[in-house]
């Protein structure tokens, strides 16, 4: 459909969308109701992911579907992508930001001739263009970025857009366009997999805990596990703690690590440098448990205890089995 | 090998930031300017390559005014053999894609095996750079590399990508482009002899002129930059422990409505 609004699918490599993308249709069809489309290119769909794309609001889904579209290759999906885009003339291409999805879309953009504004936080429609808000400068300043021509394409930062209701029973119009296959420069060898915590995606967890150099040694992080698996949240920390080697670069938060943006953060022994608040500081609510009064992370903490976190981090931990047990 | 590494020059992070008087861009006054670590991670990494391979040419390219030549000065301390600035006005509104054709438009004259790039620049942190090159010059391209290891006969780089729950490995025919992640490498910190020499080496400024076609006018154009809202006055929690923690998860359940 000319004029619809693209957002394009990230899934879990397993034929179901990622919940983020309830945020991206919810954000597409607010600016432009019934015209939010799912574009999804995957080597396999499931039944249930194409039904769960129509109950967020997806008013239809172009499915991509060729198994040389796994695992992921900017140059083959961009081959696909463009030549849907040069037939169906979207206004607006969103996908929410993922390690793929960046460069995925921004090779879209080059591809298109048009701009892009990455990890955008805000959109509103003035006239016939859309301007959107999207932090710079480690978090420390908003930049308001408009585009010169259609389609605008643009990432939406996780956790920042309130997500579509599901409206269960709703269905879309699913349609299969031929996928034009690119030849593969690049060849996959493997894929190693990290070991699971069992613990929510660093990036698309809803509360994610943070410990820093207070915690002190690598052993401790399991009292932050406990406190995770009894609230679901992710656990991640500071460059410090990273660096001493106590966790692995994945879960570094900030600016040269990961960008979150949590309902609820909670940081334990970190003292909140510029750097890390890059990462974290467009968390709804932010807790900060630390000794030293004086921490840089009370001035954006919400609520903030001055305490020894090894005293703190058990006694949170009973409180809230106490309440969610309820 | 020849390899090219484009590296920006961004404000130092701890650096205050004040908007300048046009509301579209930050007063430049007093601050202090680094390479975007991203790209340190790619200087470096160029230049292991060099040294493992016992040969090769290791040239710095970054697009920005006269300030930039200090940035680039840097990287030739770091031990880069050469560098090119593109130093021009007219690049001045430059978005992503008008920087990545001006870089693009480097790289066809120079003909590099391998092109390395920062993830992600830090202030503008668009992301998006390394991989418009890669489309423009038709190249392969891996994002948010943390190993990569090129073969003997210098035909392919095998590649690890760092993506949501994993690593995934590539080969990749050369010439391609690669955008550091950090856990690549620990940059070096540049030696006094190489301070010294680095006063030596050639900064090649280049006109939008010296590349061909004018620059294009921007596709992304920035409206203005605005400081964040406050955040409301934070809460600190007193007394002991139990009772703070006690009080804590209450207000995160009634109050904030967070859990
Ligand atoms: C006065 C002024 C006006 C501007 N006007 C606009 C505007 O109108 N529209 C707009 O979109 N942006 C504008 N910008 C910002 C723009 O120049 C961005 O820097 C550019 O879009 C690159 O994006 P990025 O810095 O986020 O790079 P990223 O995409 O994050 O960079 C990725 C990688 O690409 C390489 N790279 C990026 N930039 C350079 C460079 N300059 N030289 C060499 N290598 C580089 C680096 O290796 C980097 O790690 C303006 C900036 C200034 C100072
Ligand atoms: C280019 C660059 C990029 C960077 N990128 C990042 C990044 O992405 N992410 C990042 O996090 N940092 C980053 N940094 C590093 C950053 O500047 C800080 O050094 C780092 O964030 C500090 O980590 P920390 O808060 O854990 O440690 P510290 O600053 O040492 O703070 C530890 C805190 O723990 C408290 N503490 C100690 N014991 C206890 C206890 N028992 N109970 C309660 N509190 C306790 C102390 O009071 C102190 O406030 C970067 C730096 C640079 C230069």
């Amino acid at each position: 459909m000319p004029n619809a609004f693209w957002c394009l699918v990230e899934d879990d490599r397993n034929g179901s969308p990622k919940k983020v993308m309830a945020e991206v249709i919810g954000e597409a069809s607010r600016l432009a109701p019934g015209r939010a489309e799912a574009v999804w290119l995957t080597d396999k769909a499931s039944e249930a992911g194409l039904k769960q794309l129509a109950e967020w609001g997806a008013a239809r889904v172009l499915l991509l579907e060729h198994a040389a579209l796994a695992p992921y290759r900017s140059e083959v999906w961009v081959a696909a992508a463009a030549e849907l885009a040069a037939k169906e003339a979207p206004k607006a291409i969103f996908a929410p930001v993922t390690s793929r999805q960046r460069e995925f879309v921004a090779r879209l953009a080059a591809r298109l001739g048009v701009g892009l504004a990455a990890d955008s936080v805000g959109f509103a429609l003035e006239g016939d263009t859309l301007v959107a808000t999207r932090p710079v400068y480690a978090g420390k300043l908003l930049s308001k970025v408009t585009w010169a021509k259609a389609p605008w394409v643009a990432t939406l930062r996780p956790n920042v857009f309130r997500p579509a209701e599901t409206q269960t029973g709703k269905t879309a119009p699913v349609e299969r366009p031929a996928v034009a296959t690119a030849a593969a420069q690049m060849k996959f060898v493997e894929r190693r997999e990290e070991v699971s915590t069992g613990l929510p995606e660093l990036t698309e967890a809803e509360t994610v805990i943070s410990g820093g150099r207070g915690m002190k040694g690598p052993e401790n992080y399991v009292i932050l596990e406990e406190l995770g698996r009894v609230i679901g949240a992710a656990v991640g920390a500071s460059r410090a703690a990273v660096d001493a080697g106590w966790r692995p670069h994945r879960f570094q938060i900030g600016q040269t690590g990961r960008t979150i943006s949590p309902k609820l953060y909670l940081g334990f022994g970190v003292s909140g440098a510029i750097q890390h608040l890059a990462g974290m500081r467009t968390s709804k609510v932010i807790v900060a448990v630390n000794k030293d009064p004086e921490a840089p992370i009370f001035k954006i903490a919400d609520f903030g205890l001055v305490a020894d976190l090894f005293e703190v981090v058990p006694e949170l931990t009973k409180e809230f089995k106490k309440l969610l047990e309820k | 090998m020849k390899i090219l590494v484009t590296i920006k020059q961004v404000p130092d992070t701890a650096t205050q930031v004040k908007i300048a008087a046009d509301g579209k861009s930050i007063d430049t006054t007093g601050v202090t300017w680094i390479v975007s670590p991203y790209d340190e991670f790619a200087v470096e990494e160029a230049l292991r390559i060099k040294e493992k391979r016992g040969q090769g040419e290791v040239v710095a390219v970054s697009l920005g005014p006269d300030r930039v030549k200090e940035a680039l000065r840097s990287c030739l301390a770091m031990g880069c053999d050469r560098a090119i600035h593109l130093n021009d006005p007219a690049w001045a509104a430059a978005d992503t894609l008008a920087t990545a054709r001006a870089l693009a438009a480097v790289v066809k004259q120079e003909g590099p095996q391998l092109v390395l790039c920062g993830r992600q620049a830090i202030d503008d942190d668009m992301g998006a750079v390394t991989a418009q090159l890669a489309e423009l010059l038709g190249w392969p391209c891996a994002y948010w590399i943390m190993e990569e290891a090129i073969d003997a006969d210098g035909k392919s780089v095998r590649a690890a990508r760092q993506v949501e729950g994993g690593l995934e490995v590539f080969d990749l025919p050369l010439p391609a482009v690669l955008a550091a992640q950090k856990g690549l490498n620990e940059p070096r910190y540049p030696t006094l002899k190489g301070i010294m020499g680095a006063k030596k080496k050639e900064i090649r400024d280049v006109k939008a002129a010296d590349l061909g076609a004018a620059p294009e006018p921007p596709q992304l154009s920035i409206v203005g930059l605005q400081a964040l809202p406050p955040r409301p006055p934070g809460r600190i929690i007193q007394g002991d422990v139990p009772t703070a923690v006690k009080e804590l998860v209450r207000a995160l359940r009634e109050d904030a409505k967070a859990i």
